[in-house]
């Protein structure tokens, strides 16, 4: 248990470097970036005044490597600081990034793990039962829906669903415009459509993978003998090939959350839902900094810990990798 | 079908009672029949209540609820249309008319306005507006520290002052006999002060609607002011402004019944939207139009011969059919709207023509040309695949246009005004004097065409001053031919705006003026 | 590593073996499962489609040759879109340039990112170290949105949406590389290879690569077809291919809201790109079979 530990604290540690090195890199390719806040929030009706005073009013006047280290200082004691656009509905004239940031990474938070809850088990029963069945036509069945799924670009998935499930079949929500205040229930429903989408675009790959991972192992010499003694093929998956393919599967698995979490933002779009992709593009196209920061930063730490996550999975099943010469 | 259109007409009181019921006889109905529906529907009375709820095709995390930023309909919809007033309004006629203001007066040969404010104006929470908000809230576009869009726009203003509670003087630099035009701007709604200093960030309005809650980027609820200055306005008891940026997904809102308003219905399916029973859609030419201006100070478009070759060598009919699909009127590279006043139509048409552009482009001494055009959707929607367009007719001419798709992202920071030629989009000014001065005066900041003739800036001037209607109107006409046949800008289309609603909801004559009714929808509509 | 007989035959009498072969191969092919038949037909036919473009279209790719939306006829098979150009040209050339740049971009990713993991396996130490957490780093960011920068700084051509797919693409396939080939580069054969003095190209091309090469092509199946919906996804926020090009992705984009009233042309583009990843699929799923070493 010690060694997990011990792994756990090491990749932590170089998580936070990762994440430091993440914001470098954002903050540099922002500057690379032509145009600045004022000059896309005034758009074609900028004059080099207003955006010299916008630019006084924000310090973007100030050297780059400046802003970046005031930022950094400020995060380093948890102060996310202040978007670049005025205030909201949240009172005064400042948005806090943390503020702004918090409701959004809730709703994708949900969003996401409604569909994991649905995706994930999903994925896993029909790559069991395709590896059982493997060659049959359900195997082929399985495999063609699942693959024609993922290969249709995801809003032409969420057109199609709208058009049948929305707007044919008056069963769900067309738009998943929730807010704070909606009701859980209605949350929910709200996001039907959404969730429906993203299992449809993730469940092939994490199906494929437990489906491959099995199979790869039905050769080898332990299953071989398993078989010779006579037990029944579902034992065999179940008991003797799934515990040891558990690695490469909390891998794909692990893939497809944070993808849920970092890649939803054409979902969102789609459907209006008020998820932190959408903030971030909006925040990427308006120049925003200190919220598109935010906003890489935390898929940066979701994209860490999944690994993380997955790593210790791959590290429990395998004592080959728990005890390392 | 027919009948349907006729029934809108009369609730328009666009026909006659005599012309319906003639109409309705040829369909079958009874002369009584005919009688009672007439009369259901051309008395549509407005009625009060009812939660309405509105998609705009725009909205940003980052909105503000500064009017000096208001950037598109995600917050020029609620937080000027249904929350506040201007000084004036731009009526559904396009004329202009006071809002917050009883009377507006020229002084002093149009140098100096006098605006007298409505008695017993006040704000949401109960404050009166006065003279001093009115000065507070134009001086904040005004100063030196100004991130105003509209600073530009009142450089002209050299001077406000109060007189009395309820009276503002202007005072210009220049005679402006378009003034209260520019009062009806959305970026000057007039706003609360204290010390003569107004709280832009505050959502204390004088509006239709008071403030609820508001998600940039998502949605503001504005609920009904029971003690708005126009009586038994507004209608609705409560709205919601919802963005939804997707086309798609917007129109599947409008159909499910989730949404009872949309802007920018997508032009791509709209025939098959009017298919449906319960939507209807309205259509007006905006003084929005489309252009691909070059910089005519960079060659080849310094030749004022390449530039009427690549004007004849453009086929705007073809566009407006296929990029628009008919909803949209083909331009004449005069940039005033046909219902402003004093707009013309300078001839000779740029109609398609190849042998006229090869014609010119020898006149330029040129046998054939290449040039790049850089298109992006932000310049205008469909700017790329008019470019496509453009760039097949062009052929023909011996033109050869390569067509740059630029990013959306700081398009407007990077190509226009940079690139020798782009695509770029107006929104349209109420007044020639005001879409000229902005746009294609020498040395205007958004001269987009650098465009400098010395005739046409000093007829500008004099026309701006002029208070003799039919003098005015004659520099004006030359003012457009000048821009028509030396300027450096296509005006591809004069865009309709076409939005589409439920039939529960009714409405009046639709304003041109902006979208969603002038941006006014929120007060201006009912729940039939 | 059963074929070693053959492989020390092949250095005495290629001509023999280059018979052999061919003829193990035709013998594999008619042993094939029928989806694998189908997977081949299809995607030969694609290729054909794809060089042959220009004879086999009715019409060029972006000349304006009827009126817009012009329902199926005889004049054009699958009718026009909405600026007039005939819908099954479009298809035809798209499937040039889609396959073309889907190809040339996955390629590129799995020579860069395989290069990379072989090496960081290989070399171990530091180097292994240093691009492992260069990688960690890349893939943190979140892929589409950097990739929507990038590209708007550097321009939407062809050239950069391939060179920055690839590179963004090239690290999942440096972290798989890494993976299998770590279990691999244990091996005793591998440690026999090292203590001979072998060259490192040699121990990576000729000890490593063959026996990592499945899971390898199983992934280059799929990351194939994802370069479509990545292009897909870029011009639904606004940066894809540079018109008047007709490529699926777009094409899928520019008709997506006809489908609301039954109209299926954009289901032509999606089907098409839906098609070839069943097809690609279905071969890779025969070859992971065969290599499997699984007799059934």
């Amino acid at each position: 248990m010690n060694a997990i530990l011990v792994t756990v604290l090491k990749r932590l540690g170089l998580g936070v470097i990762t994440l430091f090195v993440v914001s470098i890199i954002i903050s540099f390719v922002f500057e690379l970036l032509p145009g600045d806040f004022a000059k896309a929030i005034l758009g074609q009706s900028a004059t080099p005044e207003t955006v010299a005073a916008f630019q006084r009013e924000k310090g973007l006047d100030r050297p780059p490597v400046e802003r970046y280290l005031k930022w950094i200082g400020g995060v380093v004691v948890g102060d996310f600081g202040e978007s670049y656009s005025g205030a909201g509905s949240l009172g005064g004239s400042k948005r806090p990034v943390a503020k702004l940031i918090a409701p959004r990474l809730s709703n994708t938070l949900f969003l996401a793990a409604t569909a994991a809850i649905v995706a994930v088990p999903l994925a896993l029963v029909l790559g069991l039962l395709a590896a059982l069945y493997r060659n049959s036509l359900f195997d082929r069945v399985v495999n063609v829906v699942t693959l024609t799924s993922i290969s249709t670009p995801e809003f032409f998935v969420a057109y199609i669903l709208m058009l049948f499930l929305a707007v044919k079949l008056p069963w769900f929500y067309a738009l998943a415009n929730v807010s704070s205040d909606t009701p859980f229930l209605e949350h929910l429903a709200r996001i039907a459509l959404p969730v429906l989408t993203l299992v449809l675009v993730t469940v092939a790959q994490m199906m494929r993978m437990t489906r491959a991972a099995i199979i790869n192992l039905l050769a080898s010499p332990y299953i071989e003998m398993a078989r010779l003694k006579g037990v029944p093929p579902r034992r065999i998956i179940v008991h003797h090939a799934l515990p040891n393919a558990w690695a490469p599967i909390a891998n794909v698995i692990a893939l497809n959350l944070a993808y849920l979490v970092v890649g939803v933002v054409i979902v969102e779009v789609v459907f209006t839902y008020p998820g932190i992709g959408q903030l971030m593009v909006d925040a990427v196209s308006k120049r925003d900094m200190p919220v598109v920061q935010g906003c890489a930063l935390i898929f940066a730490a979701t994209y860490i810990l999944l690994n993380l996550v997955a790593d210790i999975v791959a590290i429990v099943t395998n004592p080959r990798l728990l005890h390392p010469r | 079908m027919e009948l349907e259109k006729m029934k809108h007409l009369a609730t328009k009181g666009k026909v006659s009672r005599r012309e319906f019921i003639q109409f309705a006889v040829t369909t079958g109905m009874t002369i009584a029949a005919a009688q009672t529906m007439f009369s259901k529907v051309a008395k549509a009375e407005p009625k009060r209540g009812g939660f309405a709820r509105i998609g705009v095709a725009h909205g940003s995390t980052s909105d503000t609820m500064d009017p000096g930023n208001y950037l598109d309909t995600g917050t020029q919809v609620p937080f000027w249309g249904a929350m506040s007033n201007s000084l004036t309004e731009v009526d559904a006629k396009g004329n202009v008319v006071g809002d917050l203001a009883e009377s507006m007066e020229p002084a002093d040969d149009g140098k100096s306005w006098v605006f007298k404010l409505r008695k017993g104006l006040t704000f949401h929470d109960g404050k009166d507006v006065t003279s001093e908000d009115v000065v507070a809230s134009f001086r904040y576009h005004m100063g030196a520290d100004s991130k105003s869009a509209a600073k530009s726009l009142l450089e002209a203003v050299a001077d406000i002052k109060t007189d009395g509670k309820e009276t503002v003087i202007f005072n210009l630099s220049g005679g402006n006999a378009d003034f209260p035009y520019i009062a009806s701007d959305y970026h000057i709604p007039i706003m609360p002060s204290k010390d003569g200093v107004v709280d832009a960030n505050g959502t204390v309005r004088s509006g239709a609607f008071t403030f609820e809650k508001w998600e940039p980027g998502v949605s503001a609820k504005l609920k009904r002011n029971p003690n708005y200055h126009k009586s038994g306005m507004p209608y609705f008891d409560e709205i919601e402004v919802v963005s939804v940026a997707d086309n798609a997904a917007r129109m599947n809102a409008l159909i499910t019944g989730e949404l009872h308003w949309i802007g920018r219905a997508d032009l791509k399916t709209l025939n098959l939207l009017e298919k449906n029973p319960d939507i209807q859609i309205t259509e007006v030419t905006g003084y929005g139009h489309y252009v691909y201006p070059m910089l005519t100070t960079v060659a080849p478009f310094d030749n004022v011969h390449v530039r009427q070759a690549l004007k004849y060598a453009m086929n705007r009919e073809d566009i407006a059919k296929k990029v628009f699909f008919g909803h949209a009127a083909p331009g004449n590279d005069n940039p005033i709207a046909p219902g402003i006043k004093f707009a013309t139509n300078p001839e000779p048409i740029y109609a398609y023509d190849p042998d006229k552009a090869k014609f010119h482009l020898g006149k330029a001494g040129l046998t054939s040309l290449k040039v790049d055009l850089s298109v992006a959707d932000t310049g205008f929607t469909g700017a790329v695949e008019a470019g496509v367009l453009y760039q097949e007719h062009a052929k023909a001419a011996g033109i050869d246009i390569n067509l740059i798709r630029e990013p959306n992202d700081g398009y407007w920071d990077n190509v226009w005004l940079k690139k020798g030629w782009c695509a770029s989009y107006w929104s349209g000014r109420p007044t020639i004097d005001w879409m000229m001065t902005t746009v294609y005066a020498a040395g205007a900041a958004w001269n987009e065409t650098a465009w400098s003739n010395a005739r046409f800036n000093e007829l500008l001037v004099a026309a701006r001053g002029e208070l003799d209607e039919a003098k005015r109107a004659g520099m004006y006409a030359e003012i457009q031919q000048l821009v028509h046949d030396d300027g450096g800008v296509v005006v591809v289309v004069f865009n309709n705006y076409v939005e589409a609603h439920s039939k529960k909801l009714a409405h009046g004559d639709v304003a041109p003026n902006w979208e969603a009714d002038g941006l006014k929808l929120a007060e201006r509509w009912w729940f039939a | 590593m059963t074929a070693t007989p053959t492989s020390q035959l092949a250095e005495r009498a290629p001509t023999i073996v280059r018979a052999s072969a061919g003829q193990r191969a035709w013998r594999a092919l008619m042993k094939a499962p029928p989806t694998a038949w189908f997977g081949l037909v299809v995607v030969t036919a694609y290729i054909l489609i794809a060089v042959l473009a220009p004879a086999i279209a009715p019409y060029p790719e972006t000349e304006l040759v009827g009126n817009a939306y012009e329902e199926w006829s005889e004049v054009f098979p699958l009718g026009t879109d909405q600026l007039g150009r005939d819908m099954l040209s479009r298809l035809i050339y798209g499937a040039r340039n889609t396959i073309g740049i889907a190809f040339v971009t996955t390629a590129l990713s799995f020579v860069l990112g395989g290069l990379l993991g072989l090496l960081a396996v290989v070399l171990g130490g530091w180097i292994d170290q240093v691009l492992g957490r260069a990688i960690d780093v890349l893939m943190a960011i979140p892929q589409l949105i950097f990739a929507l920068v990038l590209l708007s700084i550097l321009g939407a051509s062809v050239v950069n949406l391939i060179l920055i797919i690839a590179v963004l693409d090239s690290t999942r396939v440096f972290r798989l590389t890494r993976a299998v080939a770590m279990n691999v580069v244990v091996l005793d054969f591998v440690e026999a290879a090292r203590l001979q003095g072998e060259k490192l190209g040699w121990i990576m091309t000729r000890e490593i690569l063959p026996n990592i090469l499945p899971p390898l092509v199983a992934e280059f199946g799929l990351r194939f077809c994802f370069v479509f919906l990545t292009i897909s996804a870029l011009s639904f926020l606004g940066l894809g291919i540079q018109p008047p090009t007709a490529d699926w992705g777009s094409m899928v984009r520019e008709n997506a809201t006809l489908i609301n009233y039954g109209d299926i042309t954009p289901l032509l583009a999606a089907g098409a790109i839906a098609l070839l990843t069943v097809s690609i699929n279905f071969i890779v799923d025969w070859f992971l079979h065969k290599t499997s070493g699984l007799k059934e």
